[in-house]
């Protein structure tokens, strides 16, 4: 079956969306962007579709539901429910719930293949790995679309999105999440540069009153649980506006369930002082009337207080019910000043505290500020791109922001935002920066991932980008033993900073040696501000280098074949971009015509 | 017509007023007034109102009751928002002027005081009504049975 749409799907981390428009469209949807509604189970026996899909699971027992009640318009297993059901059970019992499961695809040392999740469930529970959570939630967008418009989704343009700062190993989990739900061909595009397409298509030709060859856009995106930023550039060619990728920030483990958590707290504790002590249910119906309150006071500046009324779980609503109140002087002193304080430029995130056992969890934010990753990341930047800007500059200089994640309703956020980062450029000698306005917060990344899987095709602007880190694998250094130290190793550079979609980079004199019938193993580094180094490159001492990280393992086992010569086999290493934007590596035989994949390993670093 | 029971006699069948995006499984035959159990469970469900029908005032200050009354208030009005968004049936002020047209929808306007000749009547409006246009509920819960409107819960340790 031939493809009529180009589909767009959102995998976040709390809320899923997919949108869609007509491949033979001739022009963009404009401000009007189709969203698929989804439908999910709310309460037991009761279907309803809405626009976002809670990216929570939640795995029941056998007799905890009748099976008539889990029955969805397609057919499916009752093993695992997605969607607002498994959110509002979920928080009432936690050891069966999934949540954040993409953020748990990107975690440095777990392996992702394992059965990792829910962390806390009972033995009985069949836990499930970060990839297959995954799965099951774009399972469930898949048959949306098919229930809506028939066919399969497979046989659509599918853009995936991920999170820009997510590095090849996650990205690649990704697809092969997407695989196992039956989306094989799946391209991935960054969130922050869908957010800036949604905003692209929804101005229409009305985006070059607000864009000029030279500016620089930040896009921050703060959403449910992470905050992600990158710069692109607008530069121009023969009269034609042009967009690039510039750069892309770290992950960081921090949003607006973060925000509630901690309002929660904070009543909780002011309760807790009046003698009235709340349990674990108590405090997540607690979230949700705080989130509801920060939202009235956001919406109406002449507000002062909002009351915040939590029930007991009993029937006697009267006697349990405790009542207190959130104040805009606790609103402001929360999130305004907790989570976007006003830094200097040259302020440091702080660093997560190193301790020696940890239970297995995901690796939240150390820092709450925003506004401090967003110094420690412009700042980063500004060494970085000395050409495109950043010369003499103590940070990078924006000169438009777009914002995205649903944080962003708050105007007084936004203004923040803005506030922080034009004291800043003042102190800088730099020029104000302007908000893209008419920015669609909560559904721009679904949006703008159909509107690019439609620009593809020929159509429109398009933002050039390439990887946004440049990868290495580690050398270790002939030398003699010397207890207590380890070895230095030394970073050969595989794959440089922006390779494009469809393209392959040879490593040029190097030559590794691969023992045959057993696993061979390198050490992978990436770096998202080394944009200079070149194919081929040796760095020295990779462990003290500045700008680069250590990720886990690339693994390869050669077969032991019949006519293989046994013992080493000497290969050149090469990178690829594929059409699909997916980094592979692989080993070529030096003297023969073999060819072997890298994996990117998904297991822990030892 | 279980609507009906609570939003007067509505001329729209429940089944057609289902959000077209919604095809959803189709619902299960209805039997009298399923339709209203489900909704009382759903009031409960989102804005314990059958806790607080079913407790008995007396002895509680005004404080506590306004308390409770907040967590109704604020579940059962965002369900009512979502599933039956009202409007009024007159949308002029209360306590204004109105004429009521000859030929009027008798199930629309109420006549109440000197209630005497024939339309075109001249009166004051006392209450502006109430309807919903777009009633969008969701469709009945299948396999379950309706006459139970709140699960007992039991936390297990």
């Amino acid at each position: 079956m031939s493809a009529k749409h180009a589909v767009g799907i959102d995998l976040g981390t709390t809320h899923s969306a997919v949108s869609y428009l007509a491949l033979d469209a001739e022009e963009g949807r404009g401000p009007r962007q189709a969203v698929l509604p989804i439908p999910q189970l709310t309460a037991p026996g009761t279907v309803e579709s809405k626009l976002l899909l809670p990216s929570f699971l939640y795995l029941p027992t056998a007799d905890e539901f009748s099976p008539d009640a889990l029955t969805l318009p397609w057919k499916s297993s009752a093993s695992v429910i997605a969607g607002e059901l498994a959110r509002t059970h979920g928080a009432k019992v936690p050891g069966r719930c999934i949540s954040s499961a993409k953020s748990w695809l990107c975690h440095p040392t777990a392996d992702r293949r394992s059965g990792l999740l829910p962390p806390l469930a009972p033995e009985d529970v069949p836990k499930l790995s970060p990839v297959d959570a995954s799965t099951r939630l774009v399972d469930h967008l898949r048959r949306a679309y098919e229930k809506s418009f028939g066919g399969k989704l497979f046989d659509q343009h599918v853009v995936l999105t991920v999170p820009a700062s997510f590095d090849a190993s996650a990205r690649a989990l990704t697809v092969e999440a997407a695989g196992k739900a039956g989306l094989e061909k799946v391209t991935l595009l960054e969130e922050p540069q869908a957010a800036l397409y949604a905003w692209l298509e929804a101005s229409g030709d009305g985006f070059r009153k607000h864009l000029k060859a030279g500016d620089v856009i930040l896009v921050v995106d703060v959403g449910g649980g992470t905050s992600d930023f990158s710069l692109i550039s607008v530069g121009e060619t023969a009269g034609n506006l042009e967009l690039e990728r510039l750069a892309v920030g770290d992950h960081i483990l921090l949003g607006g369930d973060n925000m509630d958590l901690a309002l929660a707290y904070t009543l909780a504790e002011k309760l807790k002082a009046q003698d009235k002590v709340l349990d674990t249910w108590q405090i997540a119906a607690l979230t949700h009337a705080c989130r509801a309150a920060k939202e009235k006071l956001f919406e109406d500046p002449s507000l002062s207080k909002v009351p915040v009324t939590i029930a007991g779980r009993g029937s006697s609503l009267l006697a349990s019910t405790v009542k207190t109140e959130l104040t805009r002087e606790e609103l402001t002193a929360l999130l305004t000043d907790g989570f976007f304080p006003v830094v200097q430029v040259t302020e440091q995130p702080q660093a997560p505290r190193g301790s020696g056992l940890r239970q297995m969890g995901l690796p939240y934010a150390a820092d709450a500020a925003v506004t401090r990753h967003l110094a420690a990341f412009l700042s980063r930047q500004a060494r970085s791109l000395k050409a495109e800007g950043g010369k003499g500059k103590s940070f990078l200089h924006p000169t438009s922001v777009l914002f995205n994640g649903g944080v962003f309703k708050a105007q007084v956020l936004r203004e923040r935002v803005l506030s922080v980062l034009n004291t800043w450029l003042k102190v800088d000698g730099g020029e104000r920066v302007a908000e893209l306005p008419g920015a669609d917060l909560e559904l721009a990344v679904a949006r703008g991932a159909a509107y690019y899987a439609w620009v593809k095709q020929g159509h429109g602007i398009r933002i050039r980008g390439g990887t946004a880190r440049a990868y290495y694998v580690g050398v270790e250094s002939a030398m003699p033993a010397v207890p207590g130290f380890a070895p230095k190793v030394k970073a050969l550079c595989v794959a440089p900073f922006g390779m494009e979609e469809g393209s392959t980079a040879d490593v040029p004199p190097q030559e590794f040696g691969v023992v045959v019938g057993e696993q061979t193993q390198f050490r992978f580094f990436s770096s998202s501000t080394r944009r200079d180094d070149k194919t081929g490159d040796l760095l020295e001492d990779a462990s003290a280098l500045d700008g680069l990280e250590e990720l886990p393992p690339i693994e390869t086992t050669l077969p032991e074949g019949k006519g293989k010569m046994a013992g080493v086999i000497p290969v050149q290493l090469q990178a690829a971009v594929t059409e699909l934007g997916m980094l592979e590596l692989r080993c070529l035989e030096k003297a023969g015509k073999g060819r072997w994949m890298l994996e990117l390993n998904v297991r822990s670093k030892e | 017509m279980a609507w009906a029971v609570l939003w007067g006699a509505s001329t729209t069948a429940p089944a057609k007023a289902l959000p077209a995006e919604a095809p959803a499984v189709s619902p299960a035959p209805e039997n009298g007034n399923d339709g209203a159990l489900v909704l009382l469970a759903m009031l409960q469900r989102e804005g314990r109102l059958l806790d607080f029908l079913q407790e008995d005032l007396t002895g509680f200050s005004d404080e506590q009751v306004g308390a409770a009354a907040r967590v109704v208030h604020e579940g059962c009005r965002q369900l009512i928002r979502k599933y039956v968004p009202l409007s009024p049936v007159v949308s002029q002020g209360e306590g204004s002027a109105i004429t009521v047209p000859a030929g009027f929808d008798a199930q629309r306007f109420r006549l109440t005081g000197n209630v005497s000749g024939s339309a075109p009547y001249q009166g004051t409006l006392k209450h502006h009504g109430w309807q919903t246009p777009k009633p969008a509920l969701p469709p009945l819960p299948k396999g379950m049975d309706v006459k139970v409107l709140a699960p007992a819960e039991i936390e297990l340790p």
